[in-house]
């Protein structure tokens, strides 16, 4: 394997972690009525990151908030490149990723679509359906075009397989909370707390929790373990009911618990 | 060599297939695909599966030669006589396969997905056989027009729960399925209907099909004393399409698996990436995919499993496609001549031999009957008037 670069938001994190700060990275579906307005909301609040979703039309990893959020950005228009034109306007302080089916990237093509990124200021992208095996096309046109690309590790990985997953991750691991899909529960899954203690063990890769990380007392709770939490549906949900002030207030107090 | 030998080791026929899941269920399918290699070449798995096709699914189905409508088309047409299996339509052998399979594996749970529901039914009927649970998810449009499967489906002891999302149809019903498999996959096997999805569905299922493709070509040689000219099937997924053409793939016989006009996949030969498998696609310009458009529920469907994409693009099968209203006249045609009530789907590829007829004259053409019509009588008194 070539060396391992590290990527602009990934350094970021490393410092952020060494500095003794959990990250905190709200998901926000791109194209959703104010979503720009709710994505600096969330930077003022104390975000890390911010992931933007671009909707796809069979999101298999998503409950139903980031369903219904997908549909309604979809119905309002919202494509991949409205949304990376708009991203471009944002200038923001936090680094941008991306979330979107594998779909989108392949039906641009790999290259193309890491130069819309990164001519858009995005520097991360997460693709949930395209695991380790299936991933090696568009890793190597990301790595050029300096898009980190970020591998979802999963509470059913054998010992064996999160050494390769937390290898082939830029920017961080994404640690998958639960099994099943996104969206808010009562309580964080035991599953959480367990599969990050054992990413922890094999890399040094900042590792997030995400899915299933729905209020402050969860994502305190998972950053006893991790190093920050991916929160996308209890985000959402608040963009959908309360607008960006709702999502500002929500990042604030999850900020808050977080750094106590 | 076969042109459908076994897919390569990532599960690729030519540049179609793979495994595009998300992370969470990449070990599920490995473990599938480990399990599947080893039951198929254990002897007492074999002999399990026979047992199951021979002795409850009424396999081997019979070949009917359609005397009156070969006269009328000026060809002779046999019908494979899928729709006399038990549950009334080539699913079974799948769901079979596949339940046995899943209890090999220690699973106590299936889940499936179903359009017309005649996987629904299969699924739930092998699940109620073997004593496992069983939901099955179904576009809530489909619900409404297959209420008789629905019914069918809870009669047998299957939960059976209406997909709000989308287009309502097959294609969410998929989604809803895997959602449900992502969060249970440690008891739960997901029990897919088609040629399709991540590997080593789209494999596997064939195997477990293959049964109906060497059937037709030992009975078409003891018939016709040749292979036929033709091999006809209709094709959403391309399950029983696939099981067919696997008779007949290194013979003369020309393949043609047809497609509904709403639901063209393979004529638009666009490949994408969805449901964990590359194939043609029906999508926009940004990769969404988009809705299909059939009478048949069960070609209610915007992909295609990847071997047909494979089969297309190297030039060995084609994929022609038919409207609503030259099904509607099939469907009536062979129950006029012949007195047999065909499913919509399996009307698709009647309605194609009957548009082509005049360049078949004086061929050998074999069509699967994938299905009985019993579940689109009611939709078809409202088409048609009562």
């Amino acid at each position: 394997m070539s060396e391992r670069a590290i990527g602009s938001m990934e350094a970021e994190f490393r410092a952020k972690r060494a500095a003794g700060r959990k990250l905190l990275v709200p998901y926000i579906t791109g194209g959703l009525p104010g979503w720009q307005d709710a994505l600096r909301a969330a930077v003022a609040a104390g975000a890390d990151a911010i992931e933007i979703g671009i909707p796809f039309s069979d999101p298999v990893m998503d409950g139903p908030i980031i369903q219904q959020a997908s549909q309604a950005a979809l119905e309002a228009g919202a494509t991949p490149v409205s949304i990376l034109h708009d991203a471009r306007a944002l200038d923001v302080s936090v680094p941008l990723a991306v979330m979107t089916y594998y779909n989108t990237v392949h039906h641009a093509g790999h290259e193309r679509f890491a130069a819309q990124l990164a001519s858009a200021g995005i520097v991360a992208a997460i693709v949930p359906d395209l695991p380790l095996e299936e991933s090696g096309p568009w890793c190597t046109a990301a790595d050029a075009a300096g898009i980190e690309t970020v591998m979802l590790a999963a509470p059913t990985a054998p010992d064996e397989r999160l050494p390769r997953v937390a290898a082939r991750a830029r920017g961080f691991v994404y640690s998958v909370g639960l099994l099943g899909v996104t969206g808010e529960r009562d309580v964080l899954a035991h599953t959480a707390a367990a599969l990050a203690r054992r990413l922890k063990a094999i890399t040094d890769v900042p590792v997030l929790i995400g899915v299933g990380v729905s209020n402050a007392a969860q994502a305190r709770e998972a950053c006893e373990v991790a190093d920050g939490v991916v929160m996308g549906a209890s985000v959402v949900r608040r963009l959908l009911e309360g607008g960006a002030d709702a999502v500002g207030e929500f990042v604030a107090d999850v900020r808050a618990v977080i750094d106590r | 060599m076969s042109l459908m030998a076994d897919p390569s080791a990532t599960g690729r026929f030519g540049e179609f297939g793979g495994r595009f899941v998300p992370e969470t269920l990449v070990p599920a399918c490995q473990e599938l695909e480990a399990a599947f290699i080893d039951a198929w070449a254990d002897p007492a798995f074999r002999a399990e599966l026979h047992h199951l096709l021979t002795s409850y699914a009424g396999r081997p189905s019979i070949i009917t030669e359609c005397t009156n409508l070969s006269d009328e088309l000026g060809l002779r047409l046999l019908l494979k006589r899928e729709d006399l299996n038990h549950t009334g339509s080539h699913k079974i052998n799948n769901v079979l396969g596949q339940a046995l399979l899943a209890k090999r594996m220690g699973k106590t749970r299936l889940v499936a997905e179903t359009g017309a529901g005649q996987h629904g039914v299969a699924s739930a009927t092998a699940a109620a056989l073997m004593g496992m649970q069983c939901k099955v998810y179904m576009g809530a449009v489909d619900v409404e027009r297959q209420e008789l499967n629905v019914f069918r489906m809870k009669l047998l002891g299957s939960e059976v729960e209406a997909v709000h999302s989308g287009s309502r149809t097959l294609k969410d019903a998929v989604n809803e399925a895997m959602r449900d498999w992502v969060a249970t996959v440690e008891t739960t096997h997901y029990c897919l209907g088609s040629v399709m999805g991540p590997h080593p569905y789209p494999w596997m299922v064939r195997e477990f099909h293959r049964v109906l493709g060497e059937e037709a070509r030992a009975q078409s040689i003891a018939l016709l004393g040749d292979v036929p000219d033709v091999a006809v099937a209709c094709v959403g997924g391309g399950s029983n399409a696939i099981g067919l053409f696997s008779g007949f793939v290194d013979d003369r016989t020309r393949l043609v698996g047809v497609e509904p006009a709403g639901g063209a996949a393979v004529s638009r030969a666009q490949p994408g990436v969805v449901h964990g498998m590359r194939s043609y696609l029906m999508q926009d310009e940004y990769g969404q995919v988009q809705e299909a458009h059939s009478i048949s529920a069960g070609l209610d469907y915007p992909g295609v499993g990847p071997e047909h994409s494979y089969l297309a693009s190297i030039g060995r099968a084609e994929y022609p496609n038919v409207t609503d209203a030259e099904v509607v006249s099939a469907f009536q045609l062979l129950a006029r001549t012949e007195g047999i009530i065909t499913a919509l789907e399996s009307a698709h590829a009647l309605a194609w031999i009957v548009r082509a007829a005049p360049e078949l004259r004086g061929q050998t053409v074999l069509m699967n009957l994938s299905g009985r019509g019993d579940k689109d009588v009611a939709q078809m008194m409202d088409v048609l008037g009562k």
